[in-house]
């Protein structure tokens, strides 16, 4: 199987400051790749640079492009990158309100990034809306509602279906359940461990949370002082944890 | 008339006016493109109309008719003070008539007279940027005028389409010029958006607030955006003019007294004298 990204010897400076240094791994289709670590330990730094939100100091990203194969995304030209982040992929932001666009509603939002591709027939995309907000277990009664008056849940799984309108291959999730009570994030985390399942979708996603990870994540990279001290299986980094600071971590979850 | 003792001709000085068409040149090379301009201050405030008269003060010359209209009209306060400002400063002759203007100042509307070659329709522009109301930051909607990305115009006709089941934008009705750029016609009806589709005359657009000035060459092509499945319309009205009697014009309506009574009437004042005088009626008149 090719693989999806590749990512090599990758680094972020802020001036003297370490963003995130030396990371390397591979993704395959359809992988769902966790990345854990305390606050400030480079998480969002990487997603950023993986997802060319932010131009690493060094390093490479390459991505497997539908037309010609294992690309450095930064040798693309701008407006390429541009297309393909709204099209191959997806991202989900921390906060809703950073990935939707709160003064259209719902239905324009999931349709953005249709038209964007140039979908001109109105009844087409709306169709596509109310089948996307149906995916995402929202009424699709709520579809012409302004997404401000969704609770955070509503929020969050909006901006999924927005996402993922266009069939992406690769969506970067940040922190996606955080801000949502126990009981929305379960059927969030639910839904989208269904949805990646079904559609076969390739994940990175950035939590604090190890229950997150354990139940969405194949893989696992812990992440420390901006390098990676840990990598391997979910289950096996979770249950035998080798690092010092990755055996801290398992040992602080509070027990129910 | 001779003109202001103290003043250089059409108020401007030359080096500002040699700025501006340059600007102009450069508006007029890329269709729809706006170009930034030194905006200067003008002895009226914005929203008046500064960054129109600007460009007509660059266009200017001692042999031009120019014809100055405020939603149509030739006669109300704006374009009265407008015409008396040139008049005084430069000194050339004004009209009311569309067809002896040679220079149209305009905000609202495009007279509904055919226009013909060598004219010039200048548009006073409040907001240039038709992207501004779903992109904030102008640096972004730059990006998104030079990669062409406008997915997110679609999504306003979309929004109005949920909201009122048809394109409920009436006016600053967003259009593609020569298939490229995206452009804010400003605040004129739809209904004059066809009329500058491959028009004659040559069309500039000036704002002096936001510093920009775009153009329409000659016999380009404007398009309005829309929908395959709900295409651009124009208004149109169960009544005719009850002046002149004219099915094919843009109307206003207009209160009477308060017992209810409203008539509808021409909002081109030109357009509708000409065709009063050529004996139409209206059943205002027959009445």
């Amino acid at each position: 199987m090719n693989k999806l990204l590749q990512v090599t010897d990758l680094s972020k400076n802020y001036g003297s400051r370490i963003g995130c240094e030396g990371v390397a791994f591979d993704l395959y289709p359809g992988e769902v790749l966790g990345i854990v670590g305390e606050s400030g330990s480079g998480k969002t730094t990487l997603l950023r640079c993986l997802s060319a939100q932010l131009e690493p100091s060094a390093g490479r990203i390459a991505y497997d492009m539908r037309t010609q194969g294992l690309t450095d995304i930064w040798s693309l030209s701008e407006p390429e990158r541009r297309m393909l982040m709204r099209t191959d992929w997806g991202i989900v932001h921390q906060n809703a309100r950073d990935g939707l666009r709160m003064e259209v509603s719902a239905g324009a939002n999931v349709g953005e990034r249709l038209m964007a591709v140039g979908a001109r027939h109105y009844g087409n995309i709306r169709t596509e809306a109310e089948d996307w907000l149906t995916k995402v277990e929202i009424d699709t009664g709520r579809i012409d509602d302004l997404p401000a008056t969704f609770s955070g849940g509503m929020q969050q799984r909006l901006q999924i279906a927005r996402n993922l309108v266009t069939q992406p291959r690769l969506v970067f999730m940040d922190e996606p359940t955080s801000g949502l009570d126990v009981s929305v994030q379960a059927r969030l985390l639910d839904l989208i461990r269904t949805l990646v399942n079904r559609l076969g979708i390739a994940c990175v996603i950035v939590t604090h949370d190890l229950g997150v990870v354990r139940l969405l994540a194949h893989r696992l990279m812990v992440m420390r002082r901006g390098r990676v001290v840990e990598h391997g299986l979910t289950d096996q980094v979770l249950d035998d944890p080798q690092h010092p600071y990755t055996q801290l971590l398992v040992s602080s979850i509070l027990p129910v | 008339m001779s003109t202001a003792q103290g003043y250089n001709f059409a108020y401007l000085d030359e080096q500002t006016k040699r700025m501006i068409r340059r600007a102009i040149l450069k508006a007029v090379a890329i269709p729809g493109y706006q170009v930034p301009f030194g905006s200067r201050e003008m002895p009226l405030p914005y929203g008046w109309g500064t960054g129109g008269i600007q460009v007509t003060a660059a266009i200017l010359g001692p042999d031009d008719t120019l014809k100055v209209i405020d939603q149509g009209a030739d006669d109300t306060t704006n374009a009265v003070n407008i015409r008396s400002f040139f008049q005084k400063t430069a000194g050339m002759a004004t009209t009311d008539r569309t067809r002896e203007a040679s220079i149209i100042q305009t905000r609202h509307r495009i007279p509904e007279t055919p226009l013909v070659e060598g004219q010039i329709m200048v548009y006073q522009v409040p907001i240039p940027e038709p992207l501004r109301w779903l992109e904030p930051r102008e640096g972004e909607t730059r990006k998104m005028h030079g990669l062409a990305e406008y997915g997110v115009m679609q999504v306003k006709l979309y929004e109005d389409i949920a909201h009122y089941g048809h394109i409920s934008t009436a006016y600053d009705y967003p259009v593609r010029v020569n298939g490229r750029y995206v452009m804010s016609p400003s605040p004129i009806p739809k209904f004059d958006n066809p009329k500058m589709d491959n028009s004659p005359a040559l069309q500039l657009f000036g704002a002096g607030r936001e510093k920009r000035i775009y153009a329409i060459p000659p016999y380009t092509r404007v398009e309005s955006l829309d929908f395959e499945d709900h295409p651009f319309q124009i208004e149109s009205w169960d009544q005719a003019c009850a002046i002149c009697g004219s099915a094919d014009s843009y109307l206003d309506e207009i209160v009477t007294d308060d017992k209810g009574g409203r008539m509808f009437v021409c909002s081109d004042t030109d357009y509708c004298g000409e065709r009063v005088a050529a004996g139409h009626t209206g059943e205002e008149q027959a009445a």
